[in-house]
């Protein structure tokens, strides 16, 4: 079961250049969605009551659909860990200090986790199959894993799949709080989407080869068997990966570290949330860069670890995990 | 009716309109302003905000929210009953 | 459909029963759930009735197996799925490749608004312990976790027809033999979020609600969890599964963010979605579990679609809000139970509170509990923000 990336559009902090001039560094634990003028995509009179989650979901999912040229997706299929945490916010903010009195429904309706796909579908007047994943760091996997079930069923559909993701003052905060923006790990956001198709064609730009998850293993070592097992059942070894993109944050990378050095040990490492910061859904930034890495068959200095860019690319597997408990497998091929 | 259209305009976030270019008798609703049926619930909920007046019936809505003027025709006429 | 995934059992918990027997139960004895609200404190307790689970968090916490400071969310999902495993006869969930897709729409809201009035006042303050799960997959984890699952755990939000939509993606991993087992369905537990956001839209009835009803005037919001097992061919032969889910399709209605288009667009396309994958003609149906919210706008859409696809002739058809009340995330989970046990038994449901046939419909919806029936296949409804329509069908 694989499909192909017919198309992708992003919205992050950097310009929407997978190879940018100049790579936007933040200062502090903040990297933000450089926000582009959302009213190219989007009509003012529609703009109006949009928070800036939703503006960046349908900017992109708008980008990736021109880039694949098609104009109405057979499904819409999201990913969200936190949903649309600005609206959710001032609800909140307003329940509580207003007490329960002269509340507006605007941040409510918007509040929704399937708004962004909702609002999608709605502008597109799209009547296809939607649905919204809200599972942390497996939201963006479950996406992609559902789009493929739903290509396997009819092989003519073309599925829209992406994850959007937005900091807030509110979460921002509370994230900090727990502890999880020390040792430079900046907070992130953004939004990626991908028009997928089952068939190759002229517009196919990569494979997605296929997506994993794994929740919770008990040990590095199952960990490690279990990214071997996923590669074996896609026929490859470990030293069949061109390069490696994983999830290094800044902070303790140590786990990626040992892995690393017991599977990869020859292959070219490279990194991705210093470009985009720290979210649950990064990896679908990471999807966004891949995809454009295999087509053009050029790999960005600035994202490399270990190794040197490698001159030809066949296969990329993107390995993210977020507090070693969630892990997410893509493997991404050459067309 | 100025300061109406401004609480207007502020509380349905009308990017880009000014007050003086909504009409006393423009329609706000669809081919109007282009207002639907969430903004008629936040308009609701300014007559609250501004002018302490309640509707209990969102199907009141639609002949109270026609248009500035008769907005502002409705909030006159619940103030004097109060006073 | 090649691979058949079947219903092995069901678990319900909500504000007319805490387990699927008490349920049934109050549809025999025509006892709707709303009441005055005890648990959730909110401004709005005399004004708007609601169906609360009748049970505090530590009852709750005690029955799940959990600490009572977790979210209610979390306590009657985990009550639910239990009844749904040993329901289903299937024996440890280890011998499988088992998962769980839950559905819910607030996570742990109930805790976060709690919180946030600390923090609002002074951002350090606020216990880190009442948002660690706020978010909604966080939720699914502490049952999965509890359940010991851990070859899927997923969480869809697809506001009221979220639960109908994990059955869907639970049924697709069986299908593509990626899984044996899935646990699927939703939870909700009431919070003021959520009250007072459906009360600024101005759809939360002061009374019982009256779906299908042409007096009709809103919806009373309920609470509860629901899931069902869905099973493989090879672990359904080893069972006596209560049926099969035979069709399901999901469209969006692309309208409105709220309101859904007044003839049903996506109402209608998610019933014939799911007809079609199941085979069956309009006629073939035997029993409609209804969205039926009892909102102006859900149920005149609903029913136009339904009179779109069904006339000349409509099967029985009846809202278990009218007892429940809306449960949000978890009620396609629980109207998953309701449906497939209803086809397994031969029960039709009633529909409380109501008198008058509503205008624009040339049907109405069953008024009285039956046993006996004879039902091969059944659908039920689930609809929601966002243009969000999924409809179910289960089959003998």
């Amino acid at each position: 079961m694989k499909a192909y990336i017919q198309g992708t559009g992003c919205v992050s902090a950097q310009d929407s250049s997978i190879f940018p001039e100049t790579i936007r560094e933040y200062e502090g634990d903040r990297l933000p969605v450089a926000d582009p003028d959302y009213k190219q995509w989007i009509d003012i009179k529609q703009i109006r009551r949009m928070g800036r989650v939703i503006k960046m979901g349908v900017a992109a999912s708008h980008i990736s659909l021109q880039d694949a040229g098609v104009k109405m997706p057979d499904a819409i299929i999201m990913g969200t860990a936190y949903g649309c945490l600005a609206d959710t916010g001032v609800f909140l903010n307003k329940l509580v200090t207003q007490q329960e009195d002269m509340l507006t429904p605007t941040a409510f309706i918007q509040s929704t986790h399937n708004t962004v796909g909702g609002q999608i579908a709605l502008l597109l007047g799209c009547h296809a199959y939607n649905n919204t994943f809200v599972h942390g760091a497996f939201s963006l996997e479950n996406a992609l894993q559902d789009s493929l079930l739903f290509l396997e069923e009819d092989t003519s559909r073309k599925v829209l799949a992406g994850a959007v993701e937005e900091i807030t003052d509110y979460s921002h905060t509370i994230l900090s709080r727990f502890g999880l923006y020390k040792n430079g790990v900046a907070a992130g956001e953004g939004a990626s989407f991908f028009v997928l198709g089952a068939e190759k064609d002229e517009q196919s730009q990569a494979e997605l080869t296929a997506v994993e998850m794994l929740y919770k293993p008990a040990s590095k070592e199952e960990t490690g068997s279990h990214i071997e097992k996923f590669l074996n059942r896609n026929g490859l070894q470990p030293s069949d990966i061109d390069l490696l993109i994983t999830g290094r944050n800044g902070g303790d990378d140590s786990y990626y570290e040992a892995i690393e050095a017991d599977l990869f040990a020859t292959q070219p490492v490279a990194k991705f949330k210093h470009l985009c910061g720290e979210f649950p859904t990064a990896a679908a930034f990471a999807l966004w860069m891949v995809t454009g890495i295999l087509k053009k068959q050029q790999v960005p200095p600035a994202i490399m670890v270990k190794g040197n860019a490698p001159s030809k690319v066949k296969r990329i597997l993107i390995w993210n995990h977020q507090n070693t408990t969630h892990h997410s497998l893509i493997l991404v091929s050459a067309c | 009716m100025a300061d109406l259209k401004a609480q207007i305009i502020q509380q349905l976030n009308l990017q880009e309109v000014k007050p003086e270019e909504i009409g006393n008798d423009q329609p706000l609703f669809k081919e109007g302003l282009g207002l639907d049926s969430i903004d008629a619930l936040e308009l609701i909920v300014l007559l609250q905000q501004h002018h302490g007046i309640r509707i209990a019936n969102p199907e009141d809505g639609p002949n109270i929210f026609y248009s500035v003027r008769t907005m502002a025709e409705y909030i006159t006429a619940e103030k004097s009953k109060t006073a | 459909m090649s691979k058949g995934v079947w219903i092995a059992g069901g678990g319900v918990i909500c504000g007319i029963g805490e387990n699927l027997g008490a349920c049934l139960d109050a549809f025999e004895k025509m006892q709707p759930g709303m009441a005055t609200m005890e648990h959730l404190h909110s401004v709005h307790a005399q004004t708007f009735p609601v169906v609360e689970v009748k049970a505090d968090n530590e009852t709750l916490a005690e029955r799940a197996g959990m600490p009572a400071h977790w979210s209610r969310t979390a306590l009657l999902s985990m009550i639910a799925a239990k009844e749904a495993i040993q329901s289903s006869g299937i024996g440890e969930l280890k011998q499988y490749r088992t998962g769980l897709v839950s559905a819910n729409t607030v996570g742990g809201m109930d805790k976060t608004e709690h919180f946030m009035e600390a923090f609002l006042a002074d951002p350090k303050k606020g216990r880190l312990k009442e948002v660690v799960h706020h978010e909604c997959g966080s939720v699914t984890e502490l049952v999965a976790d509890a359940l010991g699952i851990r070859h899927h755990v997923s969480t869809i939000s697809t506001a009221c027809s979220s639960a109908a939509n994990a059955l869907m993606y639970g049924a697709r991993m069986i299908r593509s033999g990626m899984l044996d087992v899935v646990i699927a369905g939703g939870t909700d537990a009431l919070t003021r979020f959520t009250l007072n956001g459906f009360n600024t839209l101005m759809i939360l009835d002061q009374q019982k609600c009256r779906p299908f009803d042409d007096t009709r005037t809103g919806l009373n919001l309920g609470e509860g969890a629901g899931y069902v097992v869905l099973v493989s061919d090879a672990v359904a032969e080893k069972v006596k599964p209560w049926c099969k889910l035979s069709g399901f399709a999901n469209a969006n209605d692309a309208y409105h963010q709220t309101a859904s288009s007044p003839e049903g667009i996506g109402n209608y396309k998610a019933m014939q979605g799911a007809l079609s994958m199941a085979a069956l003609e309009p006629a073939d149906i035997d029993y409609i579990n209804l969205h039926g919210t009892g909102t102006q706008n859900n149920d005149s859409s609903e029913g136009l679609a339904i009179e779109r696809l069904f006339a000349p002739a409509f099967p029985p058809l009846s809202s278990t809000k009218s007892f429940t009340g809306h449960t949000l995330g978890a009620s396609g989970g629980i109207e998953a139970v309701f449906a497939a046990f209803a086809l397994k038994e031969g029960i039709i449901y009633p529909n409380a509170q109501f008198t008058t046939q509503m205008k624009e419909l040339p049907f109405k919806p069953v008024t009285t509990f039956s046993r006996g029936n004879v039902l091969t296949h059944v659908m039920s409804n689930s609809f929601g923000f966002g243009g969000n329509c999924s409809s179910l069908v289960f089959s003998k």
